[in-house]
C-alpha cells in the first residue's frame, strides 16, 4: 500500500502528499493523474499528479477539502497508507517549444498548473503565470509558480494580496499587452476555466482546460466523466482531461458535477456522526 | 418420466428488495433425482453443446450415485470455475439446448447440478493445489483478471509457469466482480475462485493499467516471456440520441460498478453514491440490461422497464434471468426504440420511443425493427440506464504498436491458439470475440494457455 512519507498543510483544508509510488512516478508525465482509494469503504477519486521524482519513487498530492472523500485525505499524516493507488491516467499534456505561453490556476487549480508551468519552461518556453485565489491564506504553491515562470500574476478576490480581482482580470491585461501568446492553459473552477475560454475566444489564441467531471474508474468503463467537447461525447478519463477550451460544454459539465449534490451532503452527516473531528 | 426439477429461489416480495442471491441451489435428493433423468446417452450430444466440452454425463453419473465432490472434479478438468459457470451460461442455447431429452420433454438441468456439485465440493473442506508454479518456470504476464485471464493464468500456472496477473482495477475477477450482481452470482464465490487460482502460485498486481503503467514491450523487457490480453469489452455504448448526458443517465457499467465494485446500495457507509429515481427504464435486453432493470429494482425503484427495440425472441439475455426480472415485476415495452432523452432543468424525466414493427430479415437473419412513423409516445422515468452493448476496453489496445485490430478495434488472434499479429502476445476473451459469455472466455484463456505452454518450450 503506497506509504505517504511527507505532509504539509498549504492553507486551509488543503493538504500537500508526498507519496511512494515509484511505478507511477516513472511513469508520470504533466496532465496526468491517479484515481485514489483511501479504505475498503472509500470512493475512488480522481487527483493529479502534481510532482513526480523518479529517482526517489514518490509523487506529490495536493488536496482540498471539498467533501467527505476529500476531507479523509487531507487528516492523512506522514505514515500513513493509501489503499490503492493507480496510475498514471489520462492523456499527458502536449508541450512543445512554441514561444510565449499563459499558465493560469485558480484556486485549488494551481497545484496541477504548476508541474505544466515547469514543463513549458523546460522546454524552452517563456511562461507567463497568473494564479489566484479567493483571499492571502489560500493562496497556494506561490514560490514554487514563481521559481517556475518567467513572470508571476497574483491576484485574490478580496484584495488581501496581490492584485485585487480575478485570475481573468490580470488575464485580460496580459492578453492586451503581450503580442504573440502561443497557449494559454486554465485550470481552476469550471466557472473561472469558462471565463479564461471566453476571454481569449476572440484573440484566437489556443487554450486548454482540464475538466474535472466525476470519475468512477478512470480506466474508460463507466463513462461517468462524459463531457461535450465540439458536439461530441468524450470521456475525460481517457480522452482528456485536457480539451480545448473553446469547444468545451461548460454548462453541461457544471450539471453533471451536481449530479449527487444531495448524496455528498449525506456523506458528509453521515462521517460527523461518527465524530471524526477535523485534525484530532 | 418425472419432471425437470425447479429450482428454490428466494421469495419473490422479498428478493426485490435485497441483495442476496435468488437462486437458492438444489437440496442433496432434489440433485439426485435430477441426475436421475439422464439417459446417459453414448454419443453424448450435450457435451458437444458446451464450449468447453465438460463430461457431462459423467458428472451428471456421479452426482446421481450421491458423490459430488468427484463430480466437481470431474468438471474441473474441463472448466476451472463450475461454480460460476453453473450459475451464468445461458444453458438453454448451451449444453441444455443440446440434451435428447429436450426433444420430447424439458432437457436435464445441467446448469443446476454443474453448480451443485460445485458448491458441494466448496463447501467440503479443499485440498491444496496438486501442481503449482515452478520457482524456475518461465514468466508470463496475464493482462485483465476477467473470466480469461483467470483461466489462462491458473492453466499456466498449472503447465509451470510463472503467472503474473495485471489488473487495473482495486478489485480482481472483471465482469464476475462489477458487471454481474450479488443477486445472481455471490462475490464470495468469485472470492473463493480467485484464492484458488492464487493459490496455484500466481500473483495478482491490482491498480496496474498496461498501457499506461508500463507497455506491452516493456513487459518483456521486465522478464516476461509471453504474454496473454484478456482485458474484455468494458467500453459503454451509448445510444447516441440526445438527451444523453442529462443527469440521471447511466451506462449499464456505470450503474452496475458503483452498485457491484464499489457497493453503492450501502452509501454512506460506503462512499460512493448512487441515484435511482421512482421510475427506471432500460435500455436493452441483454443479460446486462436484466441486472440493470433489477438491481434497480433493489436500489428502491418502484417502476422499471425495459425497452427493447426488437421482440420477445430476440432478447439475449439468459431466459432465466428474464425469467426473474418479470417475476419481480420489471416491465417489457417490447418493438420499441428511443429516440430522445427528455429532461427539465437538466435532469432525466423520460424516455421518447417511437414502436416498431418487424420487416425483412436484415444479416444476422433476424427480422429488423422498422419504426412506425408518428407513433411517438413517453415513457416516464428518473432514472436512465443504456445497456446497449460493450465495445473494447481501449487503455491497453490504445498504445501498442503492430497489434493488429479489426475494424471495430478487438484484437484480431486465431481462433485455435490466441496467437496475435505480435509474436509471443496471446489475447481471448471479450477483447477478441466482443461481448460473449463467461464460459467463451474461460474457453478462449484456455486454448491460449496450452499454445504458450507449446511456444514455450520449444
Ligand atoms: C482529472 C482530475 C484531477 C483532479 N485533481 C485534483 C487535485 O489535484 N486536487 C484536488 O483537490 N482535487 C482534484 N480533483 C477534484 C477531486 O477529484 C474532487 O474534488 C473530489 O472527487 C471530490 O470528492 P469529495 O467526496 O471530497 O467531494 P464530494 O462530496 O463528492 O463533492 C463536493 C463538491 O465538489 C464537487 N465535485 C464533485 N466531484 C468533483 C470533481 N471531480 N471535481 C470538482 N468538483 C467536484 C461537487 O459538485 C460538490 O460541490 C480532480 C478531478 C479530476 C477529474
Ligand atoms: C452485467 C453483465 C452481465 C453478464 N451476464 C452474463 C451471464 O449471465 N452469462 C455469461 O456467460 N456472460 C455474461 N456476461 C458476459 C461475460 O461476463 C463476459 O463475456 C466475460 O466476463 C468476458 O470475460 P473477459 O475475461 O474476456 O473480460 P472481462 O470480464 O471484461 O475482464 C477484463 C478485465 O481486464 C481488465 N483490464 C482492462 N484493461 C486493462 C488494462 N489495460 N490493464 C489491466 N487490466 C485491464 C478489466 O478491468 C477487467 O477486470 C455478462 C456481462 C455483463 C457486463
Ligand atoms: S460449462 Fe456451461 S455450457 Fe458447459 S456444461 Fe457447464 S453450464 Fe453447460
Ligand atoms: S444428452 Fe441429456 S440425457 Fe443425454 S447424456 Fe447428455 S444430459 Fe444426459
Ligand atoms: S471515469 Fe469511468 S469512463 Fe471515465
Amino acid at each position: 500500500m503506497p506509504l505517504i512519507v511527507e505532509q504539509r498543510i498549504l492553507a486551509p483544508r488543503v493538504s500537500w502528499l508526498r507519496v511512494a509510488a515509484p511505478e507511477v512516478a516513472a511513469k508520470a508525465e504533466p496532465g496526468q493523474f491517479v484515481m485514489v482509494r483511501l479504505d475498503e469503504k472509500a470512493e475512488r477519486i480522481p487527483l493529479t499528479i502534481v510532482e513526480a521524482d523518479r529517482e526517489e519513487g514518490t509523487i506529490v498530492l495536493v488536496i482540498q477539502e471539498v467533501g467527505r472523500s476529500t476531507a479523509d485525505l487531507v487528516r492523512l499524516r506522514a505514515g500513513d497508507t493509501i489503499r490503492d493507488l493507480l496510475g498514471p491516467l489520462g492523456r499527458p499534456t502536449e508541450i512543445e517549444r512554441v514561444g510565449t505561453v499563459v499558465c493560469v490556476g485558480g484556486g485549488i487549480g494551481v497545484a496541477p498548473i504548476l508541474p505544466q508551468a515547469r514543463r513549458h519552461r523546460e522546454v524552452g518556453n517563456r511562461v507567463l503565470g497568473i494564479i489566484g485565489a479567493q483571499t492571502k491564506e489560500l493562496l497556494i504553491l506561490e514560490e514554487e509558480m514563481r521559481a517556475g515562470c518567467e513572470r508571476l500574476l497574483v491576484t485574490t478576490d478580496d484584495g488581501s494580496y496581490g492584485r485585487k480581482g480575478l485570475v481573468t482580470d490580470a488575464l485580460a491585461e496580459l492578453l492586451a499587452e503581450e503580442q504573440a501568446i502561443a497557449s494559454v492553459t486554465a485550470i481552476g473552477p469550471v466557472p473561472m476555466m469558462q471565463a479564461v475560454a471566453e476571454l481569449t475566444r476572440p484573440y484566437g489564441i489556443k487554450t486548454i482546460v482540464s475538466l474535472n467531471p466525476i470519475m468512477v474508474d478512470g480506466s474508460g468503463m463507466c463513462g461517468s466523466c462524459r463531457v461535450t467537447v465540439a458536439g461530441a461525447t468524450k470521456f475525460a478519463c481517457v480522452d482528456g482531461p485536457e480539451f480545448d477550451g473553446h469547444a468545451v460544454d461548460f454548462v453541461e459539465l457544471r450539471r453533471r458535477q451536481s449530479f449527487y449534490r444531495e448524496e455528498e451532503r449525506r456523506a458528509v452527516a453521515a462521517a460527523g456522526e461518527g465524530c471524526r473531528c477535523r485534525n484530532a | 418420466m418425472p419432471e425437470r426439477v425447479s429450482m428454490p429461489k428466494q421469495p419473490v416480495e422479498a428478493r426485490r428488495r435485497n441483495f442476496d442471491e435468488v437462486a437458492q441451489g438444489l437440496t442433496a435428493a432434489q440433485a439426485a433425482a435430477e441426475a436421475r433423468r439422464c439417459l446417459q446417452c453414448k454419443n453424448r450430444p450435450c457435451t458437444t453443446g458446451c464450449p468447453v466440452e465438460v463430461d457431462i454425463p459423467g458428472f451428471v453419473r456421479l452426482v446421481a450415485a450421491g458423490d459430488p465432490i468427484a463430480a466437481a472434479r470431474l468438471i474441473k478438468e474441463k472448466n476451472a470455475l463450475p461454480a460460476i459457470c453453473g450459475r451464468v451460461c445461458p444453458q438453454e442455447t448451451q449444453c441444455e439446448a443440446a440434451c435428447v431429452l429436450g426433444k420430447k420433454g424439458k432437457p436435464l438441468a445441467i446448469g443446476y447440478l454443474e453448480r451443485y456439485a460445485a458448491d458441494c465440493e466448496r463447501a467440503a473442506t479443499r485440498e491444496g493445489p496438486a501442481v503449482s508454479a515452478r520457482p524456475d518456470g518461465p514468466q508470463v504476464a496475464v493482462i485483465g483478471s476477467g473470466p480469461a485471464g483467470l483461466t489462462c493464468a491458473a492453466d499456466l500456472a498449472r503447465g509451470g509457469c510463472r503467472v503474473t496477473i495485471f489488473e487495473i482495477l482495486h478489485a480482481p475477477g472483471g465482469v464476475l466482480r462489477y458487471g454481474i450482481p450479488e443477486f445472481r452470482l455471490p462475490k464470495a464465490i468469485v472470492d473463493e475462485e480467485i484464492r484458488y487460482v492464487e493459490s496455484l502460485g500466481v500473483e495478482i498486481k491490482l491498480n496496474a493499467g498496461i498501457g499506461q503503467l508500463y507497455s506491452l514491450p516493456e513487459l518483456f523487457s521486465l522478464g516476461y516471456e509471453a504474454v496473454f490480453i484478456g482485458t474484455g469489452a468494458g467500453l459503454p455504448h451509448f445510444l447516441g440520441i440526445p438527451g444523453e448526458n442529462l443527469n440521471g443517465v447511466y451506462s449499464a457499467n456505470e450503474f452496475l460498478t458503483r452498485t457491484n465494485l464499489m457497493k453503492a446500495y450501502l452509501f454512506p457507509e460506503y462512499g460512493t453514491p448512487i441515484k435511482v429515481g421512482r421510475r427506471g427504464a432500460v435500455v436493452g435486453a441483454g443479460n446486462v440490461a436484466m441486472d440493470a432493470a433489477r438491481t434497480a429494482l433493489r436500489l428502491g425503484a418502484e417502476e422499471v422497464t425495459i425497452v427493447y427495440r426488437r421482440s420477445r425472441a430476440e432478447m439475449p439475455a439468459r431466459a432465466e434471468e428474464i425469467e426473474n426480472a418479470e417475476e419481480e415485476g420489471v416491465r417489457f415495452r417490447l418493438l420499441t426504440n428511443p429516440v430522445r432523452v427528455l429532461g427539465e432543468d437538466g435532469w432525466v424525466t423520460g424516455l421518447e420511443c417511437l414502436r416498431m414493427e418487424l420487416g425483412a430479415p436484415d444479416a444476422s437473419g433476424r427480422r429488423r425493427p422498422v419504426p412506425v412513423p408518428g407513433s411517438e409516445f413517453v415513457v416516464p422515468a428518473e432514472t436512465v440506464v443504456v445497456a446497449i452493448g460493450q465495445g473494447p476496453n481501449p487503455v491497453l489496445t490504445r498504445g501498442v504498436q503492430g497489434l493488429a485490430l479489426n475494424d471495430r478495434g478487438y484484437i484480431i488472434a486465431d481462433a485455435e491458439t490466441g496467437a496475435t499479429s505480435l509474436p509471443r502476445v496471446y489475447a481471448g476473451g471479450d477483447i477478441v470475440t466482443g461481448s460473449a459469455t463467461v464460459i467463451a472466455a474461460m474457453g478462449a484463456g484456455k486454448k491460449a494457455a496450452r499454445a504458450i505452454l507449446r511456444e514455450l518450450k520449444r
